[in-house]
């Protein structure tokens, strides 16, 4: 599939949609799961809440023992997810169930070290093979990447690149050069699973990196409720949602879980 | 002013190992790091102000000690000399890199500090270093090693520094660095985060290899004095690896000298329960380097093991991954069971008390000693020193009397 054409879409033609989308949202949604967190029961409860939400784009994270990017929750599942036996064969076999299953297109989210002990090729192969459209890989710099480029080309996968508020405008340039399907821009700085106030840095890695690239930015890292996305409107093409779901489903489980995700995909329109 | 005989290249590896795995939030905080390195490294000015330092805080240069009873004990036919960087202020070598990064930090204008420590020895450092300076200090320590080394954390916070406990994962030094990690993700305008060990994302294990080489060229210019010749043999025990590269890096060019690092092996090799990366490892990458790790088939870390609290990690420095594919340096490793015996031996032959990540390296020359050629000399670099191990020490070797007083000790309060 071609993931920018796909999410621009979904647009209204105002917020940067196509001419006539399928869909007018003014914003799209992407949402997160931990593979093996808190099972893979419960995850399949999450893709189904997710399914009947129309949740646009979800990033299934491959659980690494060394989350160094993640905050105390993401850290937390990692390990659980870990300790519950979760190995490449049970992620992909919950990848290609879901894609099966539901519409909306897949990640692989997880660290550098997955794809390397895989091997590149393998890696992309796989995410292929199990119905997944590209990659998140928060620790890989494109200067790493080596021939990691060359084998998602290959099985047409796109490599999602991370852009931050602390890059200089040199280096946004070079990340958002060599982007494909979306660009990620982290709201703010720390780790993932703390709130975020949509403040100026947010609002600027956003302006930045739209005078390098026409693909569609998502923001990331501490967004949480239904204001959060409406305060998004013509601002982000994609707002990404991870810890704040999985701190509900913690907290109120399945129901409130649900009711959530509906609130947050109400805010898209 | 030194210069290395191994550099990594422009993107930091050596070889097919190191390299910058770095999320992008830090991407500008290493540039920077790499342009102050590169001027301090560039300016005889203050390589000058490092020995300077290390000579009025430190005690440097640290002696050389011929070890005559001990080398009698084990056959008399060579001769064994050590390297005293147990005589460091705060009691290890981890001053060396402390206070060299500390003068960075203050080229770089940054307020505070914040650390990763296994054994505590590092934290320690830093925390002086930190008082010293007038930083502000967060030392972030796994649950574990909290446990295993007390009197270090006491220090600490004694000298003014936050000791945050890391329970994640195995809430040991690895844990320790990821959640330095995630601090300095937040923190870095303001913040320099001074990593212990040559391992971590360039500029690290260059720079604190840096740093650490002052051990190695002291050695060289003392072995000399003393004998009118380079040692046959050196030997340094291998947590991270910088203690290791220190001694041996300005040996490098100097192929007759044979470089022998020793590793954990815990238990025993068979066992699994050891930080031999060199024998049970695979190459990989985590932590924001490429080098061999103590990793199961799918990349995921495994518990390692070891007496020592400061060898007690999963990966190694990516210098020397290199030197060992090179095959310039040897690795070998010592059980747990070994090191408390060599550890009792240096004791009662020298009145030297090592640290027991110190202690690998007098096991490994205990162990291989019949096979010493006759005449040989053999350097041992001794990092630390082991009054901070007096719990572990004590529990190993089962001394009663001291379990009595803790108990008493117990029962006061």
């Amino acid at each position: 599939m071609n993931l920018t054409k796909y999410l621009k879409n979904r647009l209204d033609p105002l917020f940067g949609g196509t001419e006539s989308p399928e869909t007018k949202r003014k914003i799209l949604l992407m949402t997160h799961v931990v593979v093996g967190y808190p099972s893979l029961e419960a995850n399949w409860k999450m893709l189904e809440a997710m399914g009947e939400a129309d949740v646009d784009l979800v990033e299934l994270q491959m659980p690494f023992s060394e989350p160094s990017a993640d905050g105390p929750l993401f850290v937390k599942a990692n390990q659980e997810a870990l300790r519950n036996g979760i190995r490449w064969q049970a992620y992909f076999d919950l990848m290609k169930r879901a894609s099966e299953r539901f519409d909306f297109p897949m990640l692989m989210m997880g660290y550098c070290n997955t794809a390397f002990s895989m091997g590149f090729e393998n890696y992309c192969v796989n995410i292929r093979k199990n119905g997944g459209e590209g990659f998140i890989i928060p620790d890989l710099p494109l200067e790493e990447y080596g021939d990691l480029f060359e084998y998602s080309r290959q099985h047409d996968l796109d490599p999602i690149m991370l852009c931050t508020p602390t890059n200089t405008e040199e280096r946004l340039r070079k990340i958002c050069g060599h982007g494909s399907g979306f660009i990620y821009c982290v709201a703010r700085k720390g780790v993932t699973g703390k709130n975020t106030e949509l403040d100026i840095s947010a609002e600027k890695i956003l302006q930045q990196c739209r005078l390098y690239t026409d693909l569609p930015l998502a923001l990331g890292f501490g967004l949480s409720h239904a204001e959060d996305l409406r305060r998004l409107h013509g601002k982000a093409e994609i707002a990404i949602v991870g810890s704040a779901l999985l701190k509900t489903w913690e907290a109120e489980g399945e129901t409130g879980y649900r009711k959530h995700l509906l609130s947050l995909a109400a805010a898209r329109e | 002013m030194p210069t290395q005989a191994i550099n990594p290249d422009a993107s930091g590896y050596y070889g097919d190992y190191g390299g910058m795995f770095i999320p992008e939030i830090l991407r500008t905080t290493f540039d920077e790091l790499i342009a102050a390195f590169n001027e301090a490294k560039a300016d005889a000015g203050f390589w000058q102000s490092y020995v300077d330092v290390m000579q009025n805080y430190s005690c440097r240069p640290t002696p050389v000690t011929p070890l005559g009873n001990f080398a009698e004990t084990l056959g008399g036919k060579f001769q064994v000399f050590c390297k005293r960087e147990d005589l460091n202020h705060t009691g290890a070598h981890k001053a060396n890199n402390c206070m060299g990064q500390g003068l960075l930090v203050q080229r770089m204008n940054k307020k505070r500090v914040i650390a990763e420590t296994g054994a505590g020895q590092h934290g320690v450092a830093t925390a002086t270093m930190a008082a010293r300076m007038g930083l502000e200090c967060t030392v972030y320590m796994g649950a574990v090693d909290v446990e295993r080394q007390r009197p270090n954390v006491f220090w600490m916070e004694q000298l003014g520094a936050t000791v945050i406990s890391v329970t994640e994962g195995t809430a040991t030094l690895k844990d320790a660095i990821n959640a330095a990690m995630r601090d300095w993700s937040e923190s870095m305008e303001t913040t320099h985060y001074v990593l212990g060990t040559t391992c971590g994302p360039h500029p690290f294990p260059e720079m604190v290899a840096w740093f650490q080489s002052i051990i190695g060229q002291e050695s060289r210019q003392q072995m000399l004095k003393i004998n009118g010749k380079l040692p046959d043999k050196i030997y340094a025990c291998v947590g991270g690896g910088s203690n290791a590269s220190g001694v041996f890096l300005p040996f490098l060019e100097d192929k007759e000298v044979e470089l022998v690092g020793v590793e954990a092996g815990g238990h025993g090799l068979d066992s699994g329960q050891h930080a031999a990366r060199f024998s049970g490892g695979t190459v990989g990458v985590a932590q924001g380097y490429k080098t061999y790790f103590f990793q199961d088939d799918e990349g995921q870390m495994m518990h390692t093991h070891s007496i020592a609290a400061g060898l007690d990690y999963i990966g190694v420095s990516p210098i020397l991954s290199h030197l060992h594919d090179q095959k310039r340096i040897r690795f070998t490793s010592a059980t747990d069971d070994a090191v408390i015996s060599a550890t009792k031996l240096l004791m009662r032959t020298e009145g030297i008390i090592p640290a027991l990540e110190s202690a690998h390296a007098f096991a490994a020359v205990v162990e291989e000693a019949p096979d010493i050629p006759d005449g040989t000399q053999v350097l041992i670099n001794l990092s630390g020193r082991g009054d901070k191990d007096i719990f572990n020490i004590a529990e190993a070797i089962g001394d009663e009397k001291w379990d009595e007083f803790l108990r008493a000790k117990a029962l006061k309060k």
